[in-house]
């Protein structure tokens, strides 16, 4: 995830670096000091799956419409009637926000299901195979991952109109791909070589068998956390764009075009609340994928190997 | 080390090839005729002949890229159908902001991380390092976006001291000047503080268990002494590495700055001629900023394979 814009990526070499010169991992206020998962990755997935639940069912909950535009209740705060209160449109922040982060949600994890089940097929084929099949697959996500991800993608979106959830999904994926990729080709060959599958090849196990019953279910765990940042990054990136103005076209709301709505024509000044909530909301979420994604990779000691 | 830098020379002509293919292929993408999504409706016959002929779109795909491709070489990446001015001339006035953000914002991280991570490698694990770990992995977690608005609207709206948007030319006055860059480079240097941290205080708790400190201990220097004169500099390669390594994702970051800025950089120009549909500066724009990225990203590479030999091997 080096070049998305965001610093997951970056952290990932800090951590290597920090094995390198022999300095343990720093600890913070919350770290879990037993084995297991511990309560941080348990209250961050069910923050998570919480948010998720709430997306998907948003249209069966008691919630105003997202697109009503009251002028009778504009710009009015957090109170019983509207629980975040309303924006400049007299629109209730709470409903625009829960759908909003449908958006979010489904750029997020659809790209990254796309991007794993892609990656994961050519990184386990490349990391067991090895030879011109891994030289041709290694130097084709060299060249995607030169790329600066965030410019490859506002300009496609550019000119690729109109902007769906598709195309933005399928835009996502792409990018995407490399990276997760080059995580699962490194994992592969760190496993491509112990013994239980050399053993299982001299018993005359078909290829297709040792990489799905051999390699696979050990390459999931880092997988899982490489893709739970992914999620993270996909989700910065479609809370960027939609910033610019760039993500899903108007009206349908999305964190980010939220937060833009809330900066313009004066509203920070008017009523903060409106960027203020979407803000928080994304940066709840973020902060409890990437516990997650931590948890999981020290859990299971998920090395990046030579990235 | 000559065989590694051949082969990353090679790499990067590749890389170059494929980006101005891709740049090359972007106006197929748009819908209906590409000379009125150019040049909208309401322009004359003449200049859309004009544009054919510069676009090459009535002859083969592999000779439209050679006449667009050679066009490019001699500096002409088309001009801006709004403003009439070319792209090449709209990139170097919009640079410079670009490159003053990235300084004063890098110039802000290490002002910040140095002294949290001297602090913090002193006492390894205490409270002090336990918290600014805490507070560097939230400011990881956060989008430079919402950093923005929230500075924005403490600082900015709530007490008058800074100016919410725009930007002075220094030509106004450096004060005013620093003054309309100092939000947006704060914003772009948090995801920066929580790297160099890491990095420095990684590097300064290896060095501060060599031997030499320990001597310098012993002669009885005072702490600050030590870790200012003695350790850190033998700490700060890898801190140096890190944001030489950074610079590339700094560019493509500053972009929604300017935008909430309203900072006229390269990455605002942009979003505005996305979004008034004047193709060929987008076009050109996205061209030269993408090989500039992969430029420099290239130039940092080789720049510490002579300093640090051990990179050739990664």
């Amino acid at each position: 995830m080096v070049n998305l814009g965001t610093n997951s990526g970056a952290l990932e070499r800090v951590r290597e670096f920090e094995t390198a010169k022999g300095v343990a991992e720093p600890k913070t206020v919350l770290s879990a000091s037993r084995s297991g998962l511990g309560l941080v990755f348990w209250l961050s997935f069910g923050w998570v799956a919480f948010m998720i639940l709430l997306a998907i069912f948003a249209s069966l909950l008691p919630l105003k419409n997202p697109n009503f535009q009251d002028y009778t209740a504009v710009n009015i705060g957090p109170s019983v009637h509207h629980l975040l209160g309303t924006d400049d449109l007299g629109r209730d922040l709470l409903a625009r926000i829960i759908f909003g982060s449908r958006v979010s949600l489904i750029i997020g994890f659809a790209s990254v299901g796309l991007a794993l089940l892609v990656g994961g097929f050519f990184g386990l084929l490349a990391g067991y195979r090895g030879g011109w099949v891994d030289s041709i697959l290694n130097a084709g996500s060299l060249v995607v991952l030169a790329f600066p991800a965030l410019l490859a993608i506002l300009v496609i979106e550019a000119f690729w109109t109109p902007r769906t959830l598709l195309k933005l999904t399928i835009i996502f994926a792409v990018a995407g791909a490399p990276s997760l990729f080059r995580v699962i080709r490194a994992t592969t060959l760190s496993f491509a070589t112990r013994e239980f599958v050399v053993a299982a090849r001299t018993m005359g196990a078909t290829t297709r068998r040792i990489i799905f019953r051999e390699l696979l279910p050990n390459v999931i765990p880092a997988a899982v956390s490489f893709a739970l940042i992914g999620v993270a990054v996909a989700i910065i990136l479609e809370g960027s764009l939609a910033f610019l103005g760039l993500s899903i076209s108007l009206p349908t709301a999305s964190l980010g075009n939220i937060i833009n709505e809330g900066v313009q024509n004066n509203n920070l000044q008017l009523n903060a609340f409106i960027a203020l909530w979407p803000s928080l909301y994304i940066f709840i979420l973020l902060t409890a994928l990437n516990l997650m994604a931590d948890r999981l990779r020290t859990r299971f000691d998920v090395r990046a190997g030579n990235l | 080390m000559s065989r590694y830098i051949g082969a990353r020379v090679v790499q990067l002509v590749f890389i170059i090839f494929f980006i101005s293919i891709v740049a090359f292929l972007l106006v197929h993408l748009l819908p209906g005729d590409p000379t009125i999504s150019i040049l909208g409706p309401n322009d004359t016959a003449q200049a859309r002949v004009e544009l054919l002929k510069q676009l090459g779109l009535n002859k083969s795909l592999p000779l439209q890229y050679w006449t667009w491709i050679s066009n490019v070489f001699h500096g002409n990446l088309g001009i801006s159908f709004l403003t009439h001015q070319t792209v090449s001339n709209a990139i170097g006035v919009a640079f410079p902001i670009d490159l003053e953000l990235i300084i004063v914002s890098q110039i802000l991280a290490f002002i910040v991380s140095i002294p949290l991570a001297l602090i913090a490698a002193l006492r390894p694990n205490r409270i002090f390092d336990r918290i600014a770990t805490t507070s560097t992995y939230a400011m990881l977690a956060v989008p430079t976006f919402v950093v923005a608005v929230i500075l924005v609207l403490l600082v900015a709206v709530k007490i008058h001291i800074f100016p919410a948007t725009g930007f002075n030319p220094i030509g106004q006055g450096l004060g005013s000047n620093l003054k309309s860059v100092l939000l947006p480079s704060i914003s772009l240097a948090v995801g920066s503080v929580a790297i160099y941290y890491r990095l420095l205080r990684a590097d300064m708790i290896a060095t501060l268990q060599e031997d030499f400190i320990t001597m310098a201990r012993a002669k009885g220097l005072s702490t600050p002494y030590i870790l200012l004169r003695h350790a850190l500099r033998p700490s700060s390669f890898a801190l140096l590495a890190g944001a030489g390594l950074s610079i590339g994702s700094l560019f493509t970051g500053a972009f929604v700055v300017e935008i909430l800025f309203q900072l006229p950089g390269i990455g605002f120009q942009l979003i505005q001629a996305i979004n008034s549909r004047d193709y060929l500066v987008v076009q050109g724009m996205a061209l030269v900023a993408a090989v500039a990225y992969v430029v420099i990203n290239f130039g940092v590479d080789v720049l510490f394979t002579f300093l640090d030999p051990r990179v050739r091997r990664g």
